[in-house]
């Protein structure tokens, strides 16, 4: 596994030094620091007010930091500079297309924006169509789209300059479960296809795990960055987790009898433990029969832990159970 | 996503290569990109919009119908016995149109910076005076296509089509617009809400059109509202129409002291323009 034995890793694409950004007394980004290597997909993982939306907003250029420094491609560049702009492509979480222009004119506005004129921007918008398998739907006008087809879209507008990054914000967000699939497969082809670094905020588990290195934010700061399975080695073992009748004195029950560090997560008992499955029948004789509703084992998961890491739930963990409501216009 | 699907870790020894970029676009190509971009935008979803194309024509011959005739019993300025409330509202109704323009403009920015399509325009290399140009300048278009159409009906006007001073005509509206566009602009940017901006629209903007000599002449207006009409940047939007459609006569039968804005419109709106698409790009560019 090429995780840990990296002999002398290459220069960053992108090194953020410190970033801070404050709203009055709130400290929604603090002194981030983060490298991110060409050519990998970088998920910012975190619950809601973790500060990835604001990290999102400053890299984008549409919020000014209060402190840090940038270097991109091994030079210091300011956010707002349009050479930095240039390399950037950028999904937004509420969608930017215009709905009354077709994918084609979506595409071709996205490719004279960055400055492709006349044959090279009708070519660019025509290998991005095709790429996201979508060249026969050119002539429609985006409104009457999934949003699937609409993400899948506005995947293919944040390529079609050919940037060196493309920043995207809970890409996936309200997607249902074949749409995300759909979505993260032509992300992968084309990161491969086109050499791009990607860097996404989310707070979805599963799309975590596509990534290939994680930021976990926890109150603006890093609390955490590797990858997704290094995080997931972080935690001893297994997961055990009991259910039953007043799971507070249940946990501390456990903790007594057989020594374990028993915790109470959402009303059941949770216990983490290397030998999870020669656990149980210990657990099962140290109680008397009914003790117990429930008593499952399973793997830890990346929600586990940034639990671990942060003491908080990931929230809303996917698939999403109740999709956002996205404004249709 | 299953745990079981093997995720590829490129290793950093085959990261690809930047892509080679043939020719990079200018600065300054990348300014002009932006401003081609909003205003092409504009002028493609106003025609993909036949509401909005009807509405543009049939709004304002309505209004200079009806408003026209209800007034038309009572209407008499001194010193221009033979104007008629309807020749004298049909310039009013032309900056109409063009207020109406850059207020519909202004209105969308609101919505379309947070979730829609300018918020990849303020995402990308083109600077926000740029961004600010682009969305005037499509406003501008779009008045300009509107009061066109309604120019149609200027004969039914009393205006002879073959003295009408088309430069001034077509300087003054799209003074205008930028102006306006600018102004509502810089004023969306600090509302926020779309309806704050119909609280601002109806303080401000249409006030400053039924007060710039559109609806009512300035002459004889009482001297305090004839100083607030004097100092209106739309006055000269009125003016300068009523002067390109039928000759200065006109516009000194009902102007102000002496007719103080004839000769002026044009380089007076040319000042609000500069002001106010200058305050705007202020306004939008200060990354909150």
């Amino acid at each position: 596994m090429p995780d840990t034995s990296v002999p002398t890793p290459p220069p960053p694409l992108l090194r953020i030094e410190g970033l801070t950004r404050r709203f009055g007394g709130r400290t929604a980004v603090d002194g981030l620091s983060l490298s991110v290597q060409p050519g990998e997909i970088l998920g910012l993982l975190g619950p809601n007010g973790a500060g990835k939306s604001t990290t999102f907003q400053l890299l984008a250029g549409l919020l000014a930091p209060d402190a840090g420094q940038v270097h991109f491609a091994g030079r210091v560049l300011s956010l707002s500079d349009p050479a930095l702009r240039r390399q950037m492509g950028i999904i937004f979480q509420r969608s930017s297309l215009d709905d009354l222009l077709t994918a084609r004119e979506n595409l071709l506005l996205g490719a004279r924006l960055y400055g492709l004129t006349g044959a090279d921007a009708k070519a660019r918008a025509e290998t991005m169509l095709s790429l996201i398998g979508l060249q026969d739907r050119g002539d429609e006008k985006v409104g009457t789209w999934s949003g699937g087809m609409r993400r899948r879209l506005e995947l293919a507008r944040a390529l079609v300059h050919q940037p060196r990054v493309v920043l995207m914000d809970e890409p996936t967000q309200g997607l249902d479960e074949a749409a995300f699939r759909t979505f993260w497969t032509h992300l992968k082809r084309l990161r491969d296809a086109q050499g791009v670094t990607v860097l996404l905020t989310t707070h979805r588990a599963d799309e975590a795990e596509g990534c290939d290195r994680l930021a976990v934010l926890d109150a603006g700061r890093l609390v955490a960055c590797d990858t997704p399975r290094a995080l997931a080695a972080r935690m001893g073992g297994d997961i055990l987790t009991l259910e039953g009748p007043e799971p507070e004195a249940l946990a501390a029950q456990v903790t007594e009898r057989l020594g374990l560090g028993a915790t109470v997560v959402e009303g059941r008992v949770q216990v983490e433990a290397s030998q999870g499955h020669a656990l149980v029948p210990r657990l099962v004789e140290a109680f008397p029969p009914g003790r117990f509703a429930s008593v499952s084992l399973r793997r830890p998961t990346l929600a586990d832990v940034f639990l671990q890491l942060t003491g908080k739930a990931l929230g809303a963990d996917a698939p999403s159970p109740t999709p956002a409501p996205r404004k249709r216009r | 996503m299953s745990a079981d699907i093997p995720v590829p870790v490129p290793s950093p020894m085959e990261a690809p290569a930047a892509p080679v970029h043939r020719r990079e676009p200018g600065t300054l190509a990348l300014q002009w990109a932006t401003v081609w971009v909003l205003l092409s935008r504009d002028v493609v979803r106003f025609f993909r919009q036949p509401s909005r194309v009807v509405g543009a024509l049939a709004q304002p011959i309505l209004f200079w119908f009806v408003i026209g005739s209800g007034f038309a019993g009572s209407f008499r300025v001194e010193g221009a016995q033979g104007l008629g409330y309807q020749q004298f509202f049909f310039p009013g109704v032309v900056t109409m149109v063009v207020l109406f323009s850059a207020i519909f403009a202004t209105i969308t920015v609101i919505e379309d910076r947070k979730e829609g399509f300018l918020q990849a325009v303020l995402a990308g290399p083109g600077s926000r005076l740029a961004v600010v140009l682009g969305k005037a300048l499509g406003s501008s278009s779009i008045a300009l296509m509107q009061a066109s159409l309604f120019l149609l009906f200027a004969p039914l006007a009393g205006v002879d089509v073959k003295a009408v001073d088309y430069p001034l005509l077509a300087a003054v509206m799209v003074l205008s617009a930028l102006a306006l566009t600018g102004m509502g602009m810089a004023l969306a940017w600090w509302v926020k809400s779309s309806a704050g901006y119909h609280a601002v629209m109806s303080l401000v903007m249409l006030p400053m059109w039924v007060l710039s000599g559109a609806m009512f002449p300035v002459k004889g207006a009482g001297p305090v509202l004839s100083w607030v009409m004097t100092l209106n940047p739309m006055r000269f939007s009125v003016e300068g129409v009523r002067r390109a459609l039928y000759g200065a006569q006109a516009s000194l039968a009902v102007g102000s002291q002496g007719g103080a804005t004839v000769g002026w419109e044009v380089p007076a709106l040319l000042a609000f323009a500069a002001v106010f698409v200058g305050l705007a790009a202020f306004s939008v560019s200060r990354r909150e």
